[in-house]
């Protein structure tokens, strides 16, 4: 645990004249969940989808501490980042639908990852696929049913497993709960949660509930006109905040 | 024998109807096709005087590699006399001038739909594919630039995903046709939508194989001995289909069959399909018996 | 000198300036300077509003202080709290500060038992054993066995806090802070409360708290510390 996990230093994206992300800096180490909070339009899918090699930034660095060393994010070749985002690393799209194939079973929706790690032998894939739907709390019965069939709070469970199965080191989730009812949502919490502390992962969740990132996150970082003007861990942002951005977020919960 | 010689060509047109720098850039996308085995060549695919689904990209693919000397058979689902066929045979005659016929072993050039001949192929000849749809993955990811991403990184999970969804539907791999392969061990290819009973036959094949489509516009290729492999799972191999019983003309039990209805009382029976290589077999037995 | 503090708070200033409020300036803590050594038992005391519970919250880091230095002993060394890194921070919680907030704030849905088990897991004990050690302290203070398994969300204000206060004791770390333990519990899990205190106490944890009942004070022979007093009165700005 002497290197962090991840390294993003002097981020910097522009679309045209708006600036989505300015300046950023932060480490993730080991076994941390980050979490960025925010207003709509702070910058905070952006400063995701570029972290993890879906968007290039204009400037900055991002590395990433894999078994074999300091890896670029930005600068190594597209293969080498693809098999990077379908082993180490897992996004959870803030709609399943964009982060699901619709038009094939929720277990071929599961073992895509298997087979693309080159998992050959039919009963392997379909028994790691049943132990994955029964991990996300999905009957078994439903392994061959389409994603279509299902709600939206199976579709993003689903979306889960299929992103965990191959038990990455890093995972980042847009938005993970985001238009979830809540008992849904506290079931999806509770299983991140417990994802996260047996399987020892690091995250990047993305959220504009500061419930969701008390609950989910070790650390925050406050986003506000594309620049983090807060991080801290979590009880230190949310009881302590700072900035008057913060300050303003954290009294405009609401309280139940 | 059953050659019907060269005649005179309509010189109304070009040898072959397609013009030479036409057939100069096909020729140009073949030999890049050969060099990279399995790999989908973009060409600038012509207007025929065919519809598409007719088979223009093979057309545009014999008219190229077609030479006077050259004997040409055209089968459609292993059949020398169905419309198809006798049609691109008849193109052929009339714009090249070319011998054609119906045996196999006599053919230099071979146009086929849907089948590849029961009689194994020599390394003297050509065997031309008409394909509808060249992209194995199509069916589960539509977009063009992602597919050619996927076939030069060799991502290829997603072909076992269809592959997968076959075993669980069905409890086994029920693709029967257009069954894809992996070419030389690198790239995925769509064998066209022959019967997966042939794929075998393209594995280590003498012949030149030549693949066209016309309105997707790409070749591919497989040179001469080149090795195909069916992709499956290791604990559900590829199989070829078999049948309970041998043809009913010719008593092959190791072709592919099709089934004919005979009547109006639903009687059928079931005969080969390469009606060549059946007609064949028949003479050869009453030769015999003379 | 004796042996060291395990923890020493010195010269420490914290305030709040509330930007929503137009940028109103709260001073809770003013110099505040006190020592706690393992196996003593320190409680901060003064009216409400003197600044106990932020004390509380800035040995633990929650707060950021804006003067000052606390100082703990953290694994053969001494970590100065005001100045750690978050991930410092949370090292030190996982092995060597341990705290009793007076309200529970857990995910919805996971069971009493494993709320209490988590902290003892992440030390590194097995879960098993983190499970059976959590059902013992649960039954211990009367947790019927029938809501081990069961949210605590729906579970009554003083039996959150017994859940939240065996949490602690599941995963006994060598400085304990507690805000107002005892405060929602029946007489009979008040002394079972300051039992465990005090057996923490001998193990020789040293342990910070705010006691509310002069009485607990005196079961747990505990030292007083005037809030009112350490909070010398200097300016804000000082």
């Amino acid at each position: 645990m002497t290197t962090p996990l991840l390294s993003v230093s002097g981020l910097h994206k522009s679309f045209g004249r708006t600036v989505a992300c300015d300046d950023i800096s932060f480490d993730l180490w080991p076994g941390e969940v980050l979490g960025i909070v925010g207003e709509s339009g702070s910058g905070k899918t952006t400063l995701l989808r570029s972290i993890a090699g879906l968007i290039e930034p204009d400037a900055g660095e991002i590395s990433y501490y894999s078994g074999e060393g300091a890896l670029d994010v930005h600068d190594m070749s597209e293969p080498e980042l693809r098999r990077l985002q379908r082993t180490e690393w897992a996004f959870v799209h803030q709609h399943p639908r964009d982060g699901l194939r619709l038009n094939v079973s929720a277990g071929a929706n599961i073992g895509e990852r298997l087979m693309a790690n080159d998992w050959r032998h039919y009963d392997n894939i379909r028994s790691e696929a049943l132990k994955w739907l029964a991990a996300v709390e999905i009957d078994e019965a439903r392994i061959d049913d389409l994603p279509r069939t299902f709600s939206g709070g199976m579709q993003q469970r689903l979306q889960i497993a299929r992103n965990l199965i191959t038990s990455p080191r890093l995972v980042f989730m847009d938005e993970p709960t985001g238009g979830l009812d809540v008992s849904v949502q506290a079931r999806l919490l509770d299983l991140i949660r417990s994802l996260v502390r047996d399987l020892g992962l690091s995250a990047i969740v993305v959220t504009h509930d500061l419930a969701v990132a008390r609950l989910l996150s070790t650390r925050l970082m406050v986003m506000k006109d594309a620049r983090v003007i807060e991080q801290g861990l979590t009880d230190q942002v949310l009881e302590d905040p700072q900035a008057a951005y913060s300050q303003l977020l954290v009294s405009s919960v609401l309280q139940v | 024998m059953t050659i019907e010689p060269a005649a005179a060509r309509d010189t109304g047109y070009n040898f072959a109807y397609l013009n030479e720098q036409t057939k100069k850039m096909i020729r140009r996308a073949l030999l890049k096709a050969v060099a990279i085995p399995g790999y989908q060549v973009p060409f600038a695919s012509r207007e025929m005087p065919m519809p598409y689904g007719w088979g223009t990209g093979g057309v545009q693919v014999t008219a190229s590699v077609l030479t006077p000397e050259d004997v040409l058979k055209v089968i459609d689902q292993g059949a020398d006399d169905t419309t198809n066929a006798v049609s691109i045979r008849k193109f052929f005659k009339r714009t090249a001038g070319v011998a054609t016929t119906e045996a196999t072993a006599e053919a230099s050039v071979i146009q086929t739909r849907h089948r590849i001949p029961e009689q194994k192929l020599t390394s003297d000849q050509i065997l031309v594919y008409q394909v509808p749809i060249p992209e194995p993955l199509r069916f589960l990811e539509p977009r063009e630039t992602e597919t050619r991403k996927m076939h030069a990184f060799e991502d290829y999970g997603l072909m076992h995903v269809k592959l997968y969804e076959d075993i669980s539907q069905h409890g086994h791999i029920a693709t029967t046709y257009a069954y894809p392969v992996k070419v030389e061990g690198r790239y995925v290819m769509d064998p066209s939508p022959t019967p997966k009973f042939d794929n075998p036959k393209m594995d280590n094949c003498a012949a030149l194989q030549l693949f066209g489509a016309g309105r997707e516009k790409r070749i591919y290729a497989l040179p001469p001995f080149t090795s195909v492999v069916s992709l499956d799972f290791e604990d559900h191999p590829f199989e070829v289909q078999a049948w309970e019983h041998p043809c009913e003309l010719c008593g092959a039990r190791d072709t592919y069959l099709d089934e004919v209805i005979v009547d109006d009382e639903g009687g059928r029976m079931f005969v080969c399909s390469d009606t060549d290589y059946c007609a064949s077999r028949r003479q050869a037995v009453s030769e015999a018996a003379e | 000198m004796g042996k060291q503090a395990v923890l020493s708070v010195d010269q420490v200033n914290k305030q709040f300036v509330l930007h929503t409020q137009n940028g109103a300036v709260l001073d809770v803590l003013r110099g505040v300077s006190l020592s706690v050594h393992g196996g003593e038992i320190a409680a901060l005391c003064g009216p409400s509003g003197a600044g106990k519970s932020s004390l509380l919250k800035a040995v633990y880091g929650t707060y950021r202080i804006g003067g000052g230095r606390i100082l703990v002993r953290h694994k053969g060394g001494t970590c100065d709290v005001a100045v750690a890194p978050p991930r410092q921070i949370s090292a030190l919680r996982r092995d060597t500060i341990g705290y009793v907030s007076q309200f529970l704030r857990v995910i919805p849905r996971v069971p009493a038992i494993d709320i209490v088990a988590d902290p003892a897991i992440e030390q590194g004990m097995k879960p098993d054993a983190a499970r059976a050690r959590a059902t013992e302290l649960l039954t211990r203070l009367r947790i019927p066995d029938n809501l081990l398994h069961l949210s605590p969300l729906t579970f009554s204000g003083g039996e959150q806090q017994r859940v939240n206060i065996a949490r602690a004791m599941a995963a006994p770390r060598p400085l304990m802070l507690f805000d107002e333990p005892t405060a929602s519990l029946d007489p009979q899990n008040r002394a079972t409360v300051l039992d465990m205190i005090a057996d923490l106490r001998k193990s020789g944890t040293a342990i910070l708290g705010i006691f509310h009942d002069p009485a607990d004070r005196r079961t747990l022979a505990a030292r007083d510390i005037d809030m009112a007093a350490s909070n010398r009165e200097e300016p804000a700005h000082a």
